[in-house]
């Protein structure tokens, strides 16, 4: 069975993009970070994108850095991130996809990564810092099929560049709206609109999700018209962060979520 | 102990070592390019560019004229006899990085670096620093070719090197302060990077170690290696031979890379000295090689200070330009393949090392070059009056004289 291949199929019969939803793993605590993620695949979440924290996360910005180092003093953890991929899979069939840095997996090993993620239930990963140059040293210690290989595609990622990224790539391809860390402002449609033309002739029909820097109702129906999915994180960490105390916070990134969700209808 | 027997078993098997990385940059296992993907194609535009303008005669004319003119090269090779008379063992030559320009080795890679900037047609730099030496010759550079620098400085480094944040500011360069982290040099390259992910059609950024991802351990290293070119020339006109040991100390790695490499395959001696902090067993220290584990950092597989779990550690040393948890991979590569061996030195011994060069020679050394000096003397004293070792003697201690005097309070 393949979630997200079927997540992209029956969203399309019904004429929705899917709304893909980042938040950082056990951010501001493992049992709340659960709670929050339950009310988001309740709302109406499509993918979930399960940031696995990272002391030094290089591709982000300040909002994500503070999540990322909350979910660490909670204790966050690789194997903490695998346990709670496990619970959320007892919950619900959304398709679950691991985001992260390379260090953890590789400390943790690629092999026992692999095995511990299938067996978790995850669906898919994305290692943010390992591009396809690199990437065979993890994916040689894959041993099947059973976990999508997601890719990130940039606006400066030449053309010909694009087909190599998506020829390894599986699941969807994930395309970074600007140039910048997540949580920039400043969308240029035009451009995202452009870049997207060029992929879809090199993707081999691979859903596109856009991401980086989205946060309104309104820039997730721009970018649905564009792509076949939208990726918002730092918009439900600055949620999160702005109710470390609220019992209600689950609710609070739930409501988010309903917004966006109805956008993408 | 015969050490020229040994020193030759070391070369033989050692050719070919200078030849690494290979064409994606690894150095055995180590190394590479672990950036997100809007980095990738600057990567690959600025290898493409180093590979093809770097060689070129007007290119290299250019940086000569520069590096002499300028920078004040060649730098000389002195005999430091009183010290070794003192020490009573091998006798040290200093590699005197300290009198070039700005203060220290990091001009050699930054005129290196901005020129090819220029080459490409890049309008803008930024840079991150830890001591601020890397920072100052960044904006030294910037400064000569009319170019916009911006500086990423840890919070605590910025306090602790108040002079250098100074100058930057006279040279014309926006200096950054990062609070995050530690405030130390690791969280100034994640910010760094973080700015140049959003800046990266326009910006060049020059990386002041051998660290980062490819091409940049290379281009570093290949533009640091005039130390070890002048080095090696000036020792044979001296001592009609080559020495039995370099001695260099490693944060990133940048100065030691630079007098090492053109060494690699000749029968002498590498040692490279970390810093052990306050020692190693009290796990405040910056000993990368010695106490760390494989992993990635800042773009390249390398070995670094971590835990169990894959999250980087905080380092601790009283030396800015040595408080990193990472390290350049081609030190990993040599210490897998033992072609060089590293031993740390604590905050302690670096600043009694730091006392004797003063007092003995008149020269105020920089505390990094300190943690070489300190080694060095450690090990002239473990060999016979014949032998010569060779330490680079990477910067000046001007920037570290507050905190040299703070420590000479605290003395009881």
């Amino acid at each position: 069975m393949n979630r997200i291949k079927n997540t992209f199929e029956t969203l399309r019969r019904k004429g929705e993009k899917a709304l893909v939803g980042f938040v950082s793993a056990g951010d501001p605590s493992v049992e709340t970070s659960l709670e929050i993620i339950e009310a988001m695949c309740r709302e109406g979440l499509d993918i979930l994108e399960l940031g696995v924290p990272f002391s030094d996360p290089t591709a982000d910005g300040p909002v994500i850095q503070r999540s990322s180092g909350r979910a660490l003093q909670a204790g966050a953890y690789l194997e903490t991130v695998l346990e709670m991929t496990r619970k959320i899979r007892h919950k619900t069939d959304i398709p679950i996809v691991l985001f992260s840095y390379y260090n953890p997996i590789l400390a943790y090993g690629a092999a026992r990564f692999y095995g511990d993620a299938v067996a978790a239930g995850a669906d898919g990963a994305l290692v943010v810092d390992l591009p396809p140059e690199e990437s065979e040293e993890m994916t040689s210690q894959w041993v099947g099929k059973d976990l999508n290989l997601i890719r990130l595609v940039a606006p400066t990622t030449p053309p010909d560049r694009m087909s190599a990224v998506a020829e390894g790539a599986s699941g969807f391809l994930y395309l970074v709206s600007m140039t910048g860390v997540t949580g920039s402002g400043g969308l240029d449609l035009k451009e995202i609109s452009q870049v997207t033309e060029t992929l879809r002739e090199r993707c081999h029909g691979m859903p596109i999700c856009v991401g980086f820097g989205i946060s309104t109702p309104e820039q997730v129906r721009a970018i649905g018209a564009l792509a076949d999915g939208i990726v918002v994180g730092s918009a439900f960490e600055r949620i999160i962060e702005s109710h470390l105390n609220d019992p209600q916070v689950a609710g609070k990134v739930g409501d988010a979520v309903r917004a966006l969700k109805d956008a993408t209808r | 102990m015969n050490t020229s027997a040994h020193g030759a078993g070391q070369s033989a098997s050692f050719q070919g070592i200078a030849g690494a990385p290979d064409s994606r940059g690894h150095f055995g296992i180590f190394g590479g390019r672990y950036v997100g993907e809007t980095l990738m194609p600057a990567l690959l535009e600025l290898e493409a560019a180093y590979t093809t303008m770097s060689p070129q005669p007007a290119f290299q004319q250019e940086l000569r004229e520069l590096l002499q003119h300028y920078a004040g090269r060649p730098t000389p090779l002195f005999a430091a006899r009183r010290l070794s008379a003192k020490i009573g063992g091998a006798m040290i030559y200093l590699k005197r990085e300290d009198l070039a320009h700005t203060g220290a080795h990091k001009i050699n890679n930054t005129l290196g670096q901005v020129l090819l900037a220029r080459w490409m047609g890049k309008q803008k730099v930024i840079a991150e620093t830890g001591a601020g030496q890397h920072g100052v010759a960044t904006a030294t550079a910037a400064a000569l070719f009319g170019m916009e620098c911006r500086i990423f400085m840890g919070e605590e480094d910025i306090r602790r090197q108040a002079a250098n944040v100074q100058r930057m500011r006279l040279l014309g360069a926006e200096v950054e302060s990062v609070s995050s982290g530690t405030g130390t040099l690791k969280d100034a390259m994640n910010e760094a990077m973080r700015y140049w992910v959003g800046a990266v059609r326009d910006t060049f950024y020059v990386i002041g170690s051998v660290a980062g991802p490819h091409p940049y351990p290379k281009m570093v290293r290949d533009f640091q290696r005039v130390i070890g070119d002048e080095a090696r020339e000036q020792i044979l006109a001296a001592e009609g031979r080559l020495p039995e040991m370099l001695v260099a100390c490693v944060g990133g790695g940048s100065n030691a890379m630079g007098l090492f490499y053109p060494f690699l395959e000749d029968p002498v001696e590498i040692v490279g000295a970390e810093a052990a902090g306050l020692g190693i067993s009290t796990g405040k220290h910056a000993a990368t090689l010695g106490a760390g584990t494989v992993g990635v950092l800042h773009g390249s597989k390398s070995y670094v200070l971590q835990d169990e779990h894959g999250q980087i550690q905080e380092a601790h040393s009283i030396s800015a330009g040595l408080d990193y948890p990472g390290v350049g991979p081609e030190h990993s590569y040599l210490k897998e393949s033992m072609r060089a061996r590293y031993e740390a030195v604590t905050d302690q011994q670096a600043l009694h090392a730091f006392h004797e060069l003063c007092a003995m020679e008149g020269i105020i050394p920089a505390l990094e070059s300190s943690h070489a000096l300190a080694q060095a003397m450690i090990e002239a004293a473990r060999r016979p009056a014949r032998d010569i070792l060779m330490v680079c003697l990477s910067g000046r201690g001007d920037k570290d004289l507050g905190i040299v005097s703070e420590h000479m309070k605290a003395l009881p």
